[in-house]
Protein backbone atom coordinates (compact mmCIF):
# COMPACT_ATOMS: atom_id res chain seq x y z
CA UNK A 1 0.00 0.00 0.00
CA UNK A 2 1.16 3.36 -0.93
CA UNK A 3 1.34 6.03 2.47
CA UNK A 4 0.09 8.40 -0.24
CA UNK A 5 -1.98 8.36 -3.46
CA UNK A 6 -3.24 11.58 -5.31
CA UNK A 7 -5.17 10.97 -8.42
CA UNK A 8 -6.19 13.87 -10.95
CA UNK A 9 -6.48 16.24 -7.78
CA UNK A 10 -7.41 19.57 -8.65
CA UNK A 11 -7.01 22.88 -6.04
CA UNK A 12 -8.22 26.18 -7.61
CA UNK A 13 -8.42 29.51 -5.57
CA UNK A 14 -11.08 31.75 -7.14
CA UNK A 15 -9.21 31.75 -10.75
CA UNK A 16 -5.63 30.53 -9.81
CA UNK A 17 -5.26 26.69 -10.15
CA UNK A 18 -2.74 25.81 -7.65
CA UNK A 19 -2.83 22.12 -8.41
CA UNK A 20 -3.78 21.16 -11.71
CA UNK A 21 -4.80 17.37 -12.03
CA UNK A 22 -1.76 16.30 -9.89
CA UNK A 23 -0.68 12.66 -9.50
CA UNK A 24 1.34 11.56 -6.76
CA UNK A 25 1.76 8.27 -5.19
CA UNK A 26 4.71 7.76 -2.32
CA UNK A 27 5.77 4.42 -1.75
CA UNK A 28 5.96 3.45 2.25
CA UNK A 29 9.32 3.75 3.58
CA UNK A 30 10.81 6.30 1.18
CA UNK A 31 11.66 9.88 1.39
CA UNK A 32 10.21 11.64 -1.45
CA UNK A 33 11.55 15.44 -2.33
CA UNK A 34 8.88 17.49 -3.66
CA UNK A 35 11.24 19.97 -5.97
CA UNK A 36 8.97 23.13 -7.19
CA UNK A 37 9.71 26.99 -7.30
CA UNK A 38 7.56 29.01 -5.08
CA UNK A 39 3.99 29.07 -6.47
CA UNK A 40 4.25 25.47 -8.06
CA UNK A 41 1.92 23.85 -5.64
CA UNK A 42 3.79 22.20 -2.89
CA UNK A 43 2.34 24.12 -0.33
CA UNK A 44 -1.11 23.91 -1.22
CA UNK A 45 -0.57 19.82 -1.76
CA UNK A 46 0.56 19.41 1.53
CA UNK A 47 -2.58 21.10 3.06
CA UNK A 48 -4.87 18.95 0.88
CA UNK A 49 -2.80 15.94 2.48
CA UNK A 50 -3.46 17.65 6.30
CA UNK A 51 -6.88 18.16 5.32
CA UNK A 52 -6.89 22.06 5.54
CA UNK A 53 -7.98 22.66 2.28
CA UNK A 54 -10.37 20.56 0.13
CA UNK A 55 -9.54 19.74 -3.38
CA UNK A 56 -12.35 20.56 -5.74
CA UNK A 57 -11.98 16.98 -7.37
CA UNK A 58 -10.14 14.28 -7.70
CA UNK A 59 -8.76 11.07 -5.33
CA UNK A 60 -6.71 11.37 -2.18
CA UNK A 61 -5.86 8.63 0.03
CA UNK A 62 -3.56 8.67 3.07
CA UNK A 63 -2.43 5.71 4.71
CA UNK A 64 -5.44 3.92 3.78
CA UNK A 65 -8.21 6.63 4.66
CA UNK A 66 -10.06 8.72 2.07
CA UNK A 67 -9.63 12.43 2.25
CA UNK A 68 -11.38 14.73 3.38
CA UNK A 69 -13.64 12.38 5.02
CA UNK A 70 -11.10 9.98 6.82
CA UNK A 71 -9.11 13.29 7.13
CA UNK A 72 -9.04 12.90 10.78
CA UNK A 73 -7.75 9.61 11.42
CA UNK A 74 -5.48 9.97 8.72
CA UNK A 75 -3.40 13.24 10.56
CA UNK A 76 -3.57 11.28 13.78
CA UNK A 77 -1.09 8.87 12.25
CA UNK A 78 0.94 11.33 10.54
CA UNK A 79 3.60 13.91 11.16
CA UNK A 80 3.43 17.92 9.93
CA UNK A 81 6.49 20.07 10.75
CA UNK A 82 5.12 23.38 8.92
CA UNK A 83 6.85 25.61 7.50
CA UNK A 84 6.64 28.61 9.67
CA UNK A 85 7.42 28.22 13.59
CA UNK A 86 4.39 27.99 15.23
CA UNK A 87 5.68 27.04 18.28
CA UNK A 88 3.89 28.96 21.51
CA UNK A 89 7.01 31.24 22.63
CA UNK A 90 5.93 32.07 25.72
CA UNK A 91 5.78 28.38 27.05
CA UNK A 92 8.19 25.79 28.06
CA UNK A 93 10.27 23.46 25.96
CA UNK A 94 8.68 20.96 27.35
CA UNK A 95 4.75 22.10 27.88
CA UNK A 96 5.31 22.81 23.62
CA UNK A 97 5.55 18.63 23.33
CA UNK A 98 2.99 17.54 25.80
CA UNK A 99 0.04 19.88 24.33
CA UNK A 100 0.67 18.66 21.14
CA UNK A 101 1.43 14.86 22.97
CA UNK A 102 -2.43 15.27 24.27
CA UNK A 103 -3.33 16.48 20.83
CA UNK A 104 -2.39 13.19 19.18
CA UNK A 105 -3.55 11.29 22.09
CA UNK A 106 -0.14 9.89 22.93
CA UNK A 107 -0.98 7.43 26.00
CA UNK A 108 2.33 8.14 28.51
CA UNK A 109 2.90 11.98 27.47
CA UNK A 110 6.08 12.41 29.78
CA UNK A 111 7.73 9.58 27.79
CA UNK A 112 7.12 11.09 24.67
CA UNK A 113 8.14 14.83 25.52
CA UNK A 114 11.60 12.95 26.95
CA UNK A 115 12.50 11.10 23.61
CA UNK A 116 11.62 14.20 21.98
CA UNK A 117 13.62 16.25 24.59
CA UNK A 118 16.63 13.82 23.49
CA UNK A 119 15.83 13.91 19.73
CA UNK A 120 15.98 17.81 19.45
CA UNK A 121 19.17 17.21 22.38
CA UNK A 122 17.26 19.77 24.61
CA UNK A 123 16.78 18.06 27.43
CA UNK A 124 18.65 20.60 29.71
CA UNK A 125 16.59 23.38 27.78
CA UNK A 126 13.51 21.85 28.93
CA UNK A 127 12.03 23.83 31.49
CA UNK A 128 12.86 27.26 29.50
CA UNK A 129 10.36 29.25 27.38
CA UNK A 130 10.99 28.98 23.97
CA UNK A 131 11.99 32.35 23.10
CA UNK A 132 14.87 32.13 24.79
CA UNK A 133 15.94 29.46 22.46
CA UNK A 134 18.03 30.00 19.54
CA UNK A 135 17.05 29.83 16.08
CA UNK A 136 18.56 26.33 15.71
CA UNK A 137 16.95 24.99 18.87
CA UNK A 138 13.44 26.16 17.77
CA UNK A 139 13.54 24.14 14.58
CA UNK A 140 14.44 21.05 15.98
CA UNK A 141 12.20 21.62 18.60
CA UNK A 142 9.40 22.22 15.89
CA UNK A 143 10.78 18.64 13.78
CA UNK A 144 10.76 16.81 17.42
CA UNK A 145 7.04 18.55 18.10
CA UNK A 146 5.97 16.98 14.68
CA UNK A 147 7.60 13.58 15.67
CA UNK A 148 6.00 13.11 19.18
CA UNK A 149 3.53 10.69 18.06
CA UNK A 150 5.90 8.54 16.56
CA UNK A 151 4.11 8.91 13.45
CA UNK A 152 4.04 6.59 10.00
CA UNK A 153 4.30 9.33 7.93
CA UNK A 154 5.53 12.54 8.37
CA UNK A 155 5.20 16.22 5.69
CA UNK A 156 8.25 18.33 6.07
CA UNK A 157 7.24 21.51 4.35
CA UNK A 158 9.96 23.39 3.56
CA UNK A 159 11.78 22.31 6.52
CA UNK A 160 14.74 24.06 5.95
CA UNK A 161 13.83 27.68 4.54
CA UNK A 162 15.38 30.67 5.73
CA UNK A 163 17.31 28.67 7.94
CA UNK A 164 21.77 29.45 7.83
CA UNK A 165 24.22 26.53 6.49
CA UNK A 166 24.57 25.13 10.06
CA UNK A 167 21.13 24.83 11.19
CA UNK A 168 20.27 23.51 7.95
CA UNK A 169 22.79 20.96 7.89
CA UNK A 170 21.64 20.01 11.96
CA UNK A 171 18.12 19.15 10.50
CA UNK A 172 19.40 17.15 7.54
CA UNK A 173 21.05 15.14 9.78
CA UNK A 174 17.98 14.44 11.97
CA UNK A 175 16.08 13.87 8.82
CA UNK A 176 17.99 11.23 7.94
CA UNK A 177 17.74 9.66 11.42
CA UNK A 178 14.27 9.44 10.66
CA UNK A 179 14.35 8.26 7.16
CA UNK A 180 17.25 5.78 8.50
CA UNK A 181 14.34 4.20 10.91
CA UNK A 182 11.86 3.66 8.09
CA UNK A 183 9.42 6.42 8.05
CA UNK A 184 7.74 7.63 5.42
CA UNK A 185 8.73 10.87 4.47
CA UNK A 186 7.30 13.69 1.70
CA UNK A 187 9.58 17.22 1.95
CA UNK A 188 8.63 20.03 0.03
CA UNK A 189 11.18 21.83 -0.95
CA UNK A 190 13.02 24.85 -3.36
CA UNK A 191 16.55 23.66 -2.07
CA UNK A 192 18.32 21.53 -5.06
CA UNK A 193 21.16 20.75 -2.15
CA UNK A 194 18.36 19.50 0.55
CA UNK A 195 16.52 17.10 -2.34
CA UNK A 196 19.60 15.69 -3.55
CA UNK A 197 20.74 14.84 0.20
CA UNK A 198 17.75 13.76 1.72
CA UNK A 199 15.55 12.55 -1.40
CA UNK A 200 14.96 8.93 -2.45
CA UNK A 201 13.60 10.19 -5.04
CA UNK A 202 12.60 13.70 -6.24
CA UNK A 203 9.18 14.70 -8.07
CA UNK A 204 9.74 18.27 -9.96
CA UNK A 205 6.49 20.00 -9.33
CA UNK A 206 5.70 23.13 -11.59
CA UNK A 207 2.19 25.12 -12.34
CA UNK A 208 0.38 22.44 -10.17
CA UNK A 209 1.62 18.95 -11.71
CA UNK A 210 4.35 16.96 -11.28
CA UNK A 211 6.31 16.82 -14.42
CA UNK A 212 9.07 14.79 -13.91
CA UNK A 213 9.67 12.20 -11.11
CA UNK A 214 12.64 9.73 -10.56
CA UNK A 215 16.00 8.94 -8.00
CA UNK A 216 18.23 12.24 -8.24
CA UNK A 217 20.76 10.23 -10.67
CA UNK A 218 18.70 9.49 -12.91
CA UNK A 219 16.67 12.20 -13.47
CA UNK A 220 19.85 14.05 -14.05
CA UNK A 221 20.58 11.26 -16.83
CA UNK A 222 17.64 11.57 -18.32
CA UNK A 223 17.03 15.42 -18.27
CA UNK A 224 20.38 16.95 -18.79
CA UNK A 225 23.18 14.16 -19.30
CA UNK A 226 26.92 13.76 -17.89
CA UNK A 227 28.09 16.69 -18.53
CA UNK A 228 27.33 20.44 -18.23
CA UNK A 229 29.76 23.52 -19.24
CA UNK A 230 29.81 26.84 -17.33
CA UNK A 231 30.70 29.83 -18.97
CA UNK A 232 31.58 33.22 -17.28
CA UNK A 233 31.46 35.88 -19.52
CA UNK A 234 29.76 39.63 -20.22
CA UNK A 235 26.66 39.92 -21.01
CA UNK A 236 26.81 40.45 -24.57
CA UNK A 237 29.43 37.21 -25.47
CA UNK A 238 27.20 35.06 -23.06
CA UNK A 239 24.82 35.95 -25.63
CA UNK A 240 26.72 34.75 -28.83
CA UNK A 241 27.92 31.76 -26.81
CA UNK A 242 24.40 31.19 -26.13
CA UNK A 243 23.22 31.37 -29.64
CA UNK A 244 26.48 29.39 -30.68
CA UNK A 245 25.55 26.62 -28.74
CA UNK A 246 21.46 26.88 -29.30
CA UNK A 247 22.56 26.78 -32.69
CA UNK A 248 24.63 23.27 -32.49
CA UNK A 249 21.02 21.20 -30.96
CA UNK A 250 22.32 22.22 -27.47
CA UNK A 251 20.22 23.45 -24.52
CA UNK A 252 21.32 26.23 -22.73
CA UNK A 253 20.38 27.56 -19.49
CA UNK A 254 20.48 31.30 -17.27
CA UNK A 255 23.53 30.56 -14.02
CA UNK A 256 23.75 33.75 -12.58
CA UNK A 257 26.08 35.87 -14.25
CA UNK A 258 26.95 32.74 -16.32
CA UNK A 259 25.19 30.52 -18.57
CA UNK A 260 25.07 26.60 -18.70
CA UNK A 261 25.34 24.55 -21.42
CA UNK A 262 23.97 21.39 -20.80
CA UNK A 263 24.82 18.01 -22.33
CA UNK A 264 27.87 19.38 -23.08
CA UNK A 265 29.23 15.72 -23.56
CA UNK A 266 26.93 15.64 -26.60
CA UNK A 267 28.76 18.76 -28.01
CA UNK A 268 30.62 18.81 -31.59
CA UNK A 269 34.40 20.53 -31.68
CA UNK A 270 33.85 24.33 -31.70
CA UNK A 271 30.78 24.34 -29.93
CA UNK A 272 31.69 24.89 -26.09
CA UNK A 273 34.02 27.80 -26.10
CA UNK A 274 37.82 27.24 -24.15
CA UNK A 275 36.84 29.11 -21.14
CA UNK A 276 34.26 26.94 -19.93
CA UNK A 277 34.16 25.15 -16.83
CA UNK A 278 32.89 21.50 -17.24
CA UNK A 279 31.38 19.93 -14.73
CA UNK A 280 29.21 16.86 -13.70
CA UNK A 281 25.56 18.05 -14.18
CA UNK A 282 23.45 18.16 -11.51
CA UNK A 283 20.10 18.18 -10.25
CA UNK A 284 20.05 22.23 -10.67
CA UNK A 285 20.13 21.89 -14.13
CA UNK A 286 17.37 19.45 -14.20
CA UNK A 287 15.29 21.87 -12.21
CA UNK A 288 16.41 24.91 -14.35
CA UNK A 289 15.74 22.87 -17.46
CA UNK A 290 12.66 21.44 -16.38
CA UNK A 291 10.85 24.87 -14.54
CA UNK A 292 12.37 27.26 -16.27
CA UNK A 293 13.87 28.93 -13.14
CA UNK A 294 16.35 29.91 -11.09
CA UNK A 295 17.15 27.26 -8.43
CA UNK A 296 18.60 28.20 -4.93
CA UNK B 1 4.37 3.44 16.72
CA UNK B 2 1.14 4.97 17.77
CA UNK B 3 -1.36 3.90 15.76
CA UNK B 4 -3.72 1.37 16.95
CA UNK B 5 -5.59 -0.24 14.48
CA UNK B 6 -4.30 -1.38 10.63
CA UNK B 7 -4.08 0.90 8.06
CA UNK B 8 -7.17 2.95 7.27
CA UNK B 9 -8.94 1.41 10.05
CA UNK B 10 -8.87 4.13 12.55
CA UNK B 11 -12.08 5.50 13.31
CA UNK B 12 -12.55 8.57 15.57
CA UNK B 13 -15.46 10.51 16.61
CA UNK B 14 -16.96 14.35 16.23
CA UNK B 15 -16.46 16.71 19.03
CA UNK B 16 -13.89 14.40 21.08
CA UNK B 17 -13.07 15.26 24.87
CA UNK B 18 -9.40 14.45 24.06
CA UNK B 19 -9.28 16.38 21.29
CA UNK B 20 -10.82 19.17 23.61
CA UNK B 21 -8.97 18.56 26.69
CA UNK B 22 -5.92 18.41 24.52
CA UNK B 23 -6.58 22.48 22.71
CA UNK B 24 -8.10 23.62 26.38
CA UNK B 25 -3.97 22.55 27.54
CA UNK B 26 -2.41 24.59 25.22
CA UNK B 27 -4.60 27.03 26.44
CA UNK B 28 -3.68 26.44 29.80
CA UNK B 29 -0.27 26.27 29.75
CA UNK B 30 -0.47 29.67 27.77
CA UNK B 31 -2.27 31.30 30.53
CA UNK B 32 0.25 30.52 33.17
CA UNK B 33 2.41 32.79 31.77
CA UNK B 34 0.12 35.83 31.19
CA UNK B 35 -2.27 35.03 34.07
CA UNK B 36 -1.68 38.09 36.35
CA UNK B 37 -1.57 40.85 33.90
CA UNK B 38 -4.98 39.45 32.37
CA UNK B 39 -6.13 38.80 36.03
CA UNK B 40 -5.49 42.31 37.12
CA UNK B 41 -7.29 44.04 34.43
CA UNK B 42 -10.09 41.78 34.42
CA UNK B 43 -10.72 42.39 38.18
CA UNK B 44 -9.71 46.02 38.09
CA UNK B 45 -12.05 47.47 35.08
CA UNK B 46 -15.09 46.29 36.58
CA UNK B 47 -14.31 47.43 40.07
CA UNK B 48 -13.12 50.52 38.55
CA UNK B 49 -16.85 50.57 37.31
CA UNK B 50 -18.73 49.65 39.82
CA UNK B 51 -16.56 52.24 42.63
CA UNK B 52 -17.02 55.01 40.10
CA UNK B 53 -20.91 54.46 39.43
CA UNK B 54 -21.61 52.47 42.70
CA UNK B 55 -20.40 55.17 45.16
CA UNK B 56 -20.19 57.84 43.01
CA UNK B 57 -23.82 58.01 42.14
CA UNK B 58 -24.87 56.80 45.43
CA UNK B 59 -22.68 59.67 47.26
CA UNK B 60 -24.36 62.53 44.70
CA UNK B 61 -27.71 61.37 42.79
CA UNK B 62 -29.14 57.74 43.53
CA UNK B 63 -29.89 56.09 46.97
CA UNK B 64 -31.40 53.39 45.58
CA UNK B 65 -33.16 51.45 42.87
CA UNK B 66 -36.04 49.28 42.84
CA UNK B 67 -35.52 49.87 47.01
CA UNK B 68 -32.45 47.97 46.42
CA UNK B 69 -29.28 50.58 47.28
CA UNK B 70 -27.75 51.94 44.57
CA UNK B 71 -23.99 50.01 44.80
CA UNK B 72 -25.23 46.65 45.45
CA UNK B 73 -27.56 47.03 42.12
CA UNK B 74 -24.48 48.38 40.34
CA UNK B 75 -22.39 45.44 41.69
CA UNK B 76 -24.65 42.60 41.09
CA UNK B 77 -25.22 44.35 37.46
CA UNK B 78 -21.18 44.39 36.85
CA UNK B 79 -21.29 40.90 36.55
CA UNK B 80 -22.41 40.99 33.06
CA UNK B 81 -19.74 43.98 32.36
CA UNK B 82 -16.67 41.22 33.98
CA UNK B 83 -18.39 38.64 31.98
CA UNK B 84 -18.47 40.43 28.20
CA UNK B 85 -15.37 42.50 28.88
CA UNK B 86 -13.22 38.96 30.15
CA UNK B 87 -15.25 36.93 26.60
CA UNK B 88 -15.79 39.16 24.10
CA UNK B 89 -12.81 40.54 23.88
CA UNK B 90 -10.33 38.30 24.48
CA UNK B 91 -11.93 35.54 22.27
CA UNK B 92 -12.03 38.33 19.21
CA UNK B 93 -8.37 39.57 19.58
CA UNK B 94 -6.82 36.03 20.93
CA UNK B 95 -8.37 34.30 17.90
CA UNK B 96 -6.84 36.34 15.69
CA UNK B 97 -3.54 36.56 16.81
CA UNK B 98 -3.56 32.69 16.79
CA UNK B 99 -4.77 32.36 13.44
CA UNK B 100 -3.25 35.41 11.68
CA UNK B 101 0.30 36.16 13.44
CA UNK B 102 0.89 32.97 15.02
CA UNK B 103 -0.50 30.16 12.93
CA UNK B 104 -1.41 28.60 16.37
CA UNK B 105 -4.24 27.12 14.51
CA UNK B 106 -2.53 25.47 11.37
CA UNK B 107 -0.75 23.43 14.02
CA UNK B 108 -3.30 22.16 15.97
CA UNK B 109 -5.34 21.31 12.47
CA UNK B 110 -2.45 19.10 11.68
CA UNK B 111 -3.54 16.93 14.30
CA UNK B 112 -6.60 14.94 14.78
CA UNK B 113 -8.50 18.33 16.01
CA UNK B 114 -11.48 19.12 13.56
CA UNK B 115 -12.35 23.04 13.62
CA UNK B 116 -15.42 22.01 15.75
CA UNK B 117 -13.40 20.65 18.46
CA UNK B 118 -11.10 23.71 17.94
CA UNK B 119 -13.96 26.64 18.43
CA UNK B 120 -15.50 24.38 21.40
CA UNK B 121 -12.51 24.14 22.97
CA UNK B 122 -11.68 27.66 23.00
CA UNK B 123 -15.25 28.67 24.05
CA UNK B 124 -15.06 26.64 26.91
CA UNK B 125 -11.83 28.20 28.32
CA UNK B 126 -12.82 31.60 28.11
CA UNK B 127 -16.36 30.53 29.87
CA UNK B 128 -14.92 29.08 32.06
CA UNK B 129 -12.06 31.83 33.30
CA UNK B 130 -14.83 34.61 32.43
CA UNK B 131 -17.20 32.83 34.67
CA UNK B 132 -14.55 33.71 37.55
CA UNK B 133 -13.96 36.90 37.01
CA UNK B 134 -17.43 37.56 36.48
CA UNK B 135 -17.99 36.72 39.92
CA UNK B 136 -15.56 38.91 41.68
CA UNK B 137 -17.89 41.99 41.10
CA UNK B 138 -20.14 40.36 43.34
CA UNK B 139 -18.35 39.56 46.25
CA UNK B 140 -16.64 43.02 46.38
CA UNK B 141 -20.48 44.19 46.87
CA UNK B 142 -20.52 41.78 49.61
CA UNK B 143 -17.88 44.90 51.53
CA UNK B 144 -21.26 47.27 50.59
CA UNK B 145 -23.69 45.57 52.93
CA UNK B 146 -24.75 42.63 50.38
CA UNK B 147 -26.08 39.80 52.09
CA UNK B 148 -24.43 36.50 50.55
CA UNK B 149 -27.76 33.66 49.20
CA UNK B 150 -28.16 30.71 48.59
CA UNK B 151 -29.55 31.58 45.03
CA UNK B 152 -26.15 33.31 44.21
CA UNK B 153 -24.30 29.70 44.18
CA UNK B 154 -26.13 29.40 40.28
CA UNK B 155 -24.14 33.08 39.21
CA UNK B 156 -20.99 31.05 38.00
CA UNK B 157 -23.32 29.18 36.05
CA UNK B 158 -24.87 32.35 34.37
CA UNK B 159 -21.85 34.03 34.03
CA UNK B 160 -20.14 30.78 32.17
CA UNK B 161 -23.55 30.16 29.74
CA UNK B 162 -23.50 33.86 28.69
CA UNK B 163 -19.43 33.83 28.52
CA UNK B 164 -19.70 30.82 26.16
CA UNK B 165 -22.17 33.13 24.12
CA UNK B 166 -19.77 35.87 23.45
CA UNK B 167 -16.93 34.03 23.22
CA UNK B 168 -18.51 32.49 20.34
CA UNK B 169 -19.49 35.53 18.93
CA UNK B 170 -15.83 36.89 19.76
CA UNK B 171 -14.90 33.99 17.66
CA UNK B 172 -17.21 34.69 14.73
CA UNK B 173 -16.13 38.27 14.87
CA UNK B 174 -12.69 36.96 14.48
CA UNK B 175 -13.06 34.86 11.75
CA UNK B 176 -14.92 37.24 10.03
CA UNK B 177 -13.09 40.65 10.18
CA UNK B 178 -10.18 40.91 7.72
CA UNK B 179 -8.18 43.46 9.40
CA UNK B 180 -7.49 43.37 13.61
CA UNK B 181 -8.64 47.50 13.87
CA UNK B 182 -11.96 46.11 12.27
CA UNK B 183 -12.36 45.37 15.66
CA UNK B 184 -13.39 49.08 16.66
CA UNK B 185 -16.66 48.57 14.66
CA UNK B 186 -18.05 45.75 16.60
CA UNK B 187 -16.65 46.82 19.96
CA UNK B 188 -18.81 50.42 19.21
CA UNK B 189 -21.66 48.97 17.27
CA UNK B 190 -22.07 45.58 19.61
CA UNK B 191 -19.85 45.76 22.77
CA UNK B 192 -20.65 49.05 23.93
CA UNK B 193 -24.09 49.14 23.12
CA UNK B 194 -25.08 45.75 25.04
CA UNK B 195 -22.72 46.97 28.12
CA UNK B 196 -24.38 49.96 28.36
CA UNK B 197 -28.05 49.08 28.19
CA UNK B 198 -28.21 45.78 30.12
CA UNK B 199 -29.61 47.70 33.03
CA UNK B 200 -26.34 47.55 35.26
CA UNK B 201 -26.23 51.33 35.67
CA UNK B 202 -30.37 52.19 35.43
CA UNK B 203 -33.57 49.98 35.01
CA UNK B 204 -34.75 49.51 31.07
CA UNK B 205 -37.74 50.20 31.94
CA UNK B 206 -37.62 53.44 32.11
CA UNK B 207 -35.82 53.66 28.57
CA UNK B 208 -38.34 54.04 25.97
CA UNK B 209 -40.33 51.47 25.04
CA UNK B 210 -38.55 50.70 21.76
CA UNK B 211 -35.52 50.25 23.15
CA UNK B 212 -37.21 48.15 26.10
CA UNK B 213 -37.62 45.28 23.76
CA UNK B 214 -34.27 45.46 21.91
CA UNK B 215 -32.70 45.13 25.39
CA UNK B 216 -34.99 42.29 26.32
CA UNK B 217 -33.05 40.88 23.07
CA UNK B 218 -29.35 41.64 24.98
CA UNK B 219 -27.64 38.06 27.19
CA UNK B 220 -26.51 40.82 29.29
CA UNK B 221 -29.45 41.97 30.74
CA UNK B 222 -30.91 38.82 31.29
CA UNK B 223 -27.66 37.95 32.88
CA UNK B 224 -27.96 40.52 34.61
CA UNK B 225 -31.37 39.77 36.06
CA UNK B 226 -30.36 36.62 36.71
CA UNK B 227 -27.65 37.94 38.98
CA UNK B 228 -30.35 40.31 41.07
CA UNK B 229 -32.39 37.09 41.39
CA UNK B 230 -29.98 35.09 43.30
CA UNK B 231 -29.02 38.64 45.03
CA UNK B 232 -32.57 39.50 45.67
CA UNK B 233 -34.79 36.33 44.72
CA UNK B 234 -35.79 34.36 41.55
CA UNK B 235 -39.02 34.84 39.52
CA UNK B 236 -40.31 32.10 37.10
CA UNK B 237 -39.80 34.38 34.28
CA UNK B 238 -36.10 33.50 35.14
CA UNK B 239 -36.46 30.17 33.82
CA UNK B 240 -36.93 31.95 30.03
CA UNK B 241 -34.43 34.19 30.71
CA UNK B 242 -31.75 31.30 31.78
CA UNK B 243 -33.03 29.07 28.47
CA UNK B 244 -32.53 32.78 26.32
CA UNK B 245 -28.70 32.12 27.49
CA UNK B 246 -28.44 28.83 26.67
CA UNK B 247 -30.20 29.45 23.31
CA UNK B 248 -27.64 32.42 22.79
CA UNK B 249 -24.88 30.41 23.82
CA UNK B 250 -25.68 27.65 21.36
CA UNK B 251 -26.62 29.80 18.28
CA UNK B 252 -22.94 31.89 18.04
CA UNK B 253 -21.11 28.37 19.08
CA UNK B 254 -22.76 26.97 15.79
CA UNK B 255 -22.36 30.58 14.28
CA UNK B 256 -18.65 30.71 14.97
CA UNK B 257 -17.62 27.30 13.79
CA UNK B 258 -19.23 27.37 10.53
CA UNK B 259 -16.97 31.07 10.23
CA UNK B 260 -14.01 29.58 11.59
CA UNK B 261 -13.99 26.72 9.27
CA UNK B 262 -14.50 29.21 6.43
CA UNK B 263 -11.31 30.59 7.05
CA UNK B 264 -9.09 27.93 8.72
CA UNK B 265 -9.80 25.23 5.60
CA UNK B 266 -9.52 26.63 1.61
Amino acid sequence: MAAIELRNVVKTFGPITAVDGLNLEVPEGICLGLLGPNGAGKSTTMRLLTGQAIADSGELRVLGYELPGQSKPARAEMGVVPQLDNLDVDVTVEDNLAVYARLYRVKDVGAAVDRCLDLARLQDRRREAVDKLSGGMRRRLLLARGLVHEPRLVLLDEPTVGLDPQIRTELWTLIGDLKARGTTILMSTHYIEEAERLADEVAVMHKGKIISRGRPGDLIAQHAGRQTAEVYAPPQRLAELRQTAEGAGLRVRPAGPAIAIVGSEQAEDGAIPEEAVVRAATLEDVFVLLTGEEAE
Amino acid sequence: MSAEAGPGRRTMRRLEPAAIAGVMSREVANFQTYWKGTTFSSVLEPLVYLLAFGLGLSATLVDEVEGIPYIQFVGTGMVATAVIFSSALPSMFGTFVKHRFQNTYEAILAAPVDVEELVSAEMLWIATRSAVYGCVPLVVTFFWGLDPELGMLLVPIFAFVTALGFAGFGVAMAATVAKIDQFNYVTALFVTPLFLVAGTFFPIDGLPEGVQIVAQANPLHQLVELVRGGAFGYQWEDILRFAFLVAFALVTWRVAIHQMQKRLID
